[in-house]
C-alpha cells in the first residue's frame, strides 16, 4: 500500500454481512485498519456505520464475516470480550450515571477488580499524560459534555486499547471543544492506538482522518487516502450524484420591517429537567434569516415552544407580532396569524407515525375547515376534508410516497421532512421558524431543505433557524445569536462573526463584547 | 431466543390461521384439564359454547349479561384511546347506580316512564363525578389516575354498603340490607313480543347499546373530538402541535367513561334488580376493562367481545348449575381462552422466528 505510518496491520474486517429481517444493513463489507492510524467511517444515515461497528464492539453479532486482529482471526461474542481484544468505543451518546462521581463510573465499568484508591491515582495520571482534565472526583452531573466525553475515553484508556471506536464524537461540542478532542486523537494515534472515527461531517474528516471508507446503503463503495481528496469528492462518492449548489441571491435592502420580536422574555421550567428561559431579546425581520446555534439541551426546545404557541407566555408583551402582543395566543390561532413552527423531532411531534398523510394534514389543518355558521358540518370536521391538500403537499414537494395516503411512518426521515415543511409552507406563512430542519436527513433532501429556506426570505418571510450544525447556520443566516443555558446572545450580522467567536458563545464562555472587543 | 418482528402487512394468511389456532388450542386444552379433572369434556364444552345460543330465550340473556358490559367498554374505549387509564369504572358504575337509586327512591308511587330516563341522566352525572375526581387530580397535580380511580372502587363499594344498611334501608325489608323496591317508573321492563311473549330477561334497556356502537363510532371515526382522543393517545407532543388542549381531553374522556359506566348500572339494576342492595355490579367494571380491549378499542370490536365474555359466562353458570363444575374451574377456562385469543392477536401482527443462542 505505502503508506508513511503503521501499513503494519491491526484490525481486518472481511466480507462483513448482517441482516435485519428482510433489510441488509451490512453487506460483504471489507475493511483494514492499520496500526496507529486515524480511519473514518463516512456515510449517510442508515449507510451502515453503526451497525458495522457495533459488530466491532460485539454489540452485534455479524450473520456471516471474519475479523482478525493482529492477523489472528477472532470471534467478538460481547464487548467484554470486544475489551479483551483491545477494542474499546466511545458511544455517541454517553453511558454515565449522573449522580455518581467520575471514578465510580469508571469503577462500575471497569471488568477486573481495583483498589478505589488506585483507581483513583491510575485516573489522574491518565488525566495528566494525556491532557484530559478530569477530576476523579467530580459528579458526572456538574461536567460539560466535552468532559463527560473525555470521562469516556479515560473509560476506554484504562484498558490500554489497540483501537479506539469514536461514533459520531463531534456532534454535541463547541468548535474548540472539538479542535481540543482532535489534538487528543492525534496524540493517541501517534503512540499506536489505531482510532475509527464515524462521522458525516466532511471537514472534520479531511481534517483528522489518514483513511476514509466510504459506505453506502450497507456496502463499502471506496477507501480513500483522506489526505489527497477533497470534500466535494466525498460528498459525492458517499451520495451517489452530483449535489447542486445552493442559489443565493443577496437582496440587501437597507430597511426591513419588525416581523417577529421577544422582549424580555421569561419562562421558568415547568419540569425539574427543562431549561428556564431567561431574559430573552430577539427580533427577526422580513426577508432574513436569523440562525440561533447553540449545543443541544441550552433551551432550544423550550424556546421553541413559546415561539409556537404551545406554551403561551406569561406576559403577553412578550412576544410581539408587528408590535402587536401574541403572547397569549395559542398555537392554532398563531398559525392563523401566519407564524409556522417545524419542531425539530419528525415523528411524535411534527406528525403521528401510524395516522395517515391525510391524517396529518389534518393535524395542523383542522381549524381550517371550521366554519362559523354550520354546527353540523363542524362536529363532522374530518381528514376526509384535507385529502386533497394533502395530495396536493405531497406532488408540491416531491415527497416520494410507496402508495396513495400512505402512513407516515412509511416514509423515509427526509421524505416526511419534505412533507412537514410543504404542510406549513402551503399555509403561506409570514414568519417561519425551524427547528433542525435537515438533522439527519440525506445530503439531497438537505440541500433541497435549505434551498426552501433561502426562498423564503427571498420572498420577503421572516425566517428563525435554530440548529445544531454550525455550517448550516454559517450557510444560510443574515443574522446569528448563540443559545447558551437558557440565555440568548446578542444578535450579529453573519459577516461580522467567525464560526470561533459562536463558539466561545455556545460553550457559555464570554461575554460577547468584549469578545468583540478583542476581535475589532 | 424468540424474537418478535413487526409485519409490515397483517398476513393474509394469518387473518384467518390466527382465530383458527386460537380457537383449537382454546378448545383443545380446555378438553384436556376438563378431561382430567374428571368432568365430561365434550358436555363441560356444549354448557360453556353452546347452551347460551342454544334456546332463542337463552341468547336474549347472552345480550342482557352483555349491556353492561358494551356500554362501560365503550367509554373505556375512550379513555384507553387517549391513553389515560381509567380503572375504576367498577366505582362510578355503583356511585352513578346509587345516586339515580337514591333519586328514584324519592319518588314512591310514581308510574310515569318519565323517571327512568331522569335516572338515566342522573347516573351519568353520577358515575361522571366520581370519574372527576382522578380527572382533576390528575390534570392539576399530576396524580397517577390508575391509582385514584382504583381505589376510589372500594370507597364507592363501602358506601353503597353503608348507604343501604344504614339511611335508605327499608324498614320492612327484615333486617337484609335492601333498599325499597323502585317504583313502577323508575324500572325498565322486559321487551314483549306479540305470539311469544318475553324474551328471557330481554329488556327495553339493550336497545341502549344499538343506538351507542353506531354513534361512538361515528364519534371516534368521523369527528373532530374523536381525532383529538385518537391523536393524544397515539402521541401526546403531535397532539400540542397541533393545538389540541390535552387536560381538556382527559378530563372529557374521564366524565364520559364514567358517565356511561353510570348509566350501565342505572340500566342493570332498574331491569334487572329492582331496588338497591350491597352488591349491584358483579365486576362489570372490571370486565369491561378485558372487553374493551378484546375489541381492540373499536365500538364494533367491543359489541362482539361483550357478546363473546358474556356467553362464556353464562356457559360457565350453565355448567356449574347442571354439572357441578365449580367457578374457578370455568374461570381457569376463561383465562385459557384470553390467553390465546391474544396470542392469535399477536401473531397476526408479529412475526416470531426461533434462533439458537450461542455461547
Amino acid at each position: 500500500m505505502g503508506k508513511e505510518k503503521g501499513s503494519e496491520l491491526l484490525l481486518k474486517a472481511t466480507k462483513i454481512n448482517k441482516s435485519f429481517g428482510d433489510f441488509s444493513a451490512n453487506k460483504d463489507i471489507d475493511i483494514d485498519i492499520a496500526k496507529g492510524e486515524i480511519h473514518a467511517l463516512l456515510g449517510e444515515n442508515g449507510a451502515g456505520k453503526s451497525t458495522l461497528v457495533k459488530i466491532f464492539y460485539g454489540v452485534l453479532k455479524p450473520d456471516t464475516g471474519s475479523i482478525e486482529i493482529n492477523n489472528k482471526e477472532v470471534s467478538i461474542s460481547s464487548p467484554n470480550s470486544a475489551r479483551k481484544n483491545g477494542i474499546g468505543m466511545v458511544f455517541q451518546h454517553f453511558s454515565l450515571f449522573p449522580a455518581l462521581t467520575v471514578a465510580e463510573n469508571i469503577l462500575i465499568a471497569l471488568d477486573e477488580k481495583v483498589k478505589f484508591k488506585d483507581l483513583i491515582s491510575e485516573i489522574s495520571k491518565l488525566s495528566k499524560e494525556w491532557e484530559l482534565f478530569v477530576d476523579p472526583l467530580k459528579r458526572v452531573s456538574e461536567l460539560s459534555v466535552g468532559e463527560q466525553q473525555r470521562v469516556e475515553i479515560i473509560r476506554c484508556l484504562m484498558q490500554n486499547p489497540k483501537l479506539l471506536i469514536m461514533d459520531e464524537p463531534t456532534s454535541v461540542l463547541t468548535p474548540q471543544e472539538i479542535s481540543n478532542l482532535f489534538k487528543i486523537l492525534k496524540r493517541l494515534a501517534s503512540s499506536g492506538c489505531s482510532i475509527l472515527y464515524i462521522s458525516h461531517k466532511l471537514e472534520e474528516i479531511i481534517e483528522i482522518a489518514d483513511q476514509v471508507t466510504i459506505l453506502k446503503s450497507g456496502k463499502s463503495i471506496a477507501t480513500i487516502d483522506a489526505k489527497k481528496t477533497t470534500t466535494k469528492f466525498l460528498a459525492e462518492t458517499m451520495v451517489g450524484k452530483e449535489i447542486t449548489a445552493l442559489k443565493k441571491v443577496n437582496t440587501k435592502t437597507s430597511s426591513k420591517d419588525i416581523a417577529l420580536e421577544l422582549k424580555n422574555l421569561n419562562k421558568p421550567n415547568e419540569t425539574n429537567f427543562g431549561i428556564s428561559l431567561k431574559n430573552i431579546n430577539l427580533q427577526v425581520n422580513y426577508g432574513e434569516i436569523l440562525g440561533i446555534a447553540g449545543i443541544a439541551g441550552n433551551g432550544q426546545v423550550e424556546l421553541m415552544e413559546v415561539l409556537s404557541g404551545e406554551t403561551i407566555t406569561d406576559n403577553e408583551n412578550e412576544i410581539l407580532l408587528e408590535s402587536i402582543p401574541i403572547g397569549f395566543k395559542d398555537i392554532t390561532e398563531r398559525r392563523q396569524l401566519g407564524i409556522e413552527t417545524i419542531p425539530e423531532e419528525r415523528t411524535l411531534h411534527a406528525t403521528v407515525p401510524n395516522l395517515t398523510i391525510s391524517e396529518n394534514t389534518f393535524l395542523t389543518y383542522f381549524s381550517k375547515y371550521n366554519k362559523t355558521d354550520n354546527i353540523i358540518s363542524n362536529l363532522l370536521n374530518n381528514h376526509q376534508n384535507s385529502l386533497i391538500e394533502s395530495e396536493k403537499i405531497l406532488k408540491d414537494n416531491d415527497v416520494r410516497c410507496p402508495e396513495v395516503n400512505p402512513l407516515a411512518n412509511q416514509l423515509s426521515g427526509g421524505n416526511l421532512q419534505k412533507f412537514i415543511l410543504g404542510r406549513s409552507l402551503a399555509n403561506n406563512p409570514k414568519v417561519a421558524i425551524f427547528s433542525q430542519p435537515t438533522w439527519g436527513v440525506d445530503i439531497g433532501a438537505a440541500t433541497s431543505i435549505r434551498q426552501k429556506l433561502l426562498n423564503l426570505s427571498q420572498n420577503e418571510k421572516a425566517v428563525i433557524l435554530i440548529s445544531q450544525d454550525l455550517e448550516e447556520i454559517f450557510e444560510l443566516s443574515d443574522q446569528i445569536c448563540v443559545i447558551n443555558n437558557g440565555t440568548l446572545s446578542k444578535i450579529m450580522p453573519v459577516d461580522k462573526v467567525t464560526a470561533a467567536d459562536v463558539g466561545l458563545l455556545m460553550g457559555g464562555k464570554l461575554d460577547i463584547d468584549s469578545e468583540l472587543e478583542i476581535i475589532k | 431466543m424468540i424474537t418478535f418482528t413487526p409485519r409490515d402487512k397483517v398476513s393474509k394468511n394469518w387473518t384467518i390461521m390466527g382465530p383458527a389456532l386460537s380457537i383449537f388450542f382454546t378448545v383443545f386444552f380446555g378438553l384436556l384439564i376438563f378431561a382430567l379433572l374428571g368432568y365430561d369434556p365434550l358436555e363441560t364444552l356444549y354448557q360453556i359454547f353452546i347452551s347460551p345460543f342454544s334456546r332463542i330465550d337463552r341468547i336474549s340473556d347472552v345480550f342482557v349479561k352483555a349491556c353492561p358490559l358494551i356500554i362501560i367498554g365503550i367509554g373505556l374505549m375512550l379513555c384507553f384511546r387517549a391513553n389515560v387509564w381509567n380503572i375504576g369504572a367498577e366505582g362510578q358504575f355503583i356511585m352513578g347506580t346509587l345516586l339515580a337509586g337514591s333519586f328514584a327512591l324519592l319518588f314512591p308511587n310514581v308510574e310515569n316512564k318519565l323517571l327512568i330516563f331522569i335516572m338515566i341522566f342522573i347516573g351519568f352525572v353520577g358515575g361522571a363525578l366520581w370519574a372527576f375526581i382522578p380527572a382533576i387530580l390528575k390534570t392539576k397535580l399530576n396524580v397517577n389516575e390508575i391509582l385514584v380511580s382504583l381505589m376510589l372502587v372500594y370507597v364507592a363499594m363501602l358506601f353503597i354498603d353503608f348507604i343501604v344498611r344504614g339511611p335508605l334501608r327499608d324498614p320492612m325489608s327484615f333486617g337484609f340490607p335492601l333498599s325499597k323496591p323502585y317504583s313502577d317508573g323508575a324500572l325498565i321492563n322486559k321487551i314483549p313480543f306479540p305470539g311469544i311473549g318475553y324474551l328471557g330477561q330481554l329488556h327495553y334497556g339493550v336497545l341502549f347499546i344499538v343506538l351507542l356502537i353506531p354513534f361512538s363510532w361515528l364519534f371516534v371515526n368521523k369527528t373532530l373530538s374523536g381525532f383529538k382522543i385518537n391523536v393524544l393517545g397515539a402521541a401526546p407532543k403531535a397532539a400540542r402541535f397541533a393545538g389540541f388542549k390535552q387536560n381538556a381531553i382527559t378530563i372529557t374522556v374521564l366524565l364520559i367513561s364514567g358517565g356511561l359506566a353510570g348509566v350501565a348500572g342505572v340500566i342493570e339494576v332498574s331491569a334487572n334488580i329492582g331496588q338497591l342492595q350491597p352488591e349491584v355490579s358483579f365486576g362489570y367494571g372490571f370486565t369491561a376493562i378485558i372487553v374493551a380491549f378484546l375489541g381492540r378499542l373499536n365500538p364494533v370490536g367491543i359489541l362482539f367481545a361483550g357478546i363473546i365474555i358474556a356467553t362464556v359466562k353464562l356457559g360457565a353458570d350453565n355448567a356449574q348449575m347442571s354439572m357441578g363444575i365449580p367457578k374457578v374451574v370455568t374461570g381457569l377456562f376463561e383465562g385459557i381462552l384470553l390467553f390465546f385469543l391474544l396470542t392469535g392477536e399477536t401473531l397476526q401482527k408479529y412475526k416470531i422466528k426461533w434462533s439458537k443462542v450461542k455461547k
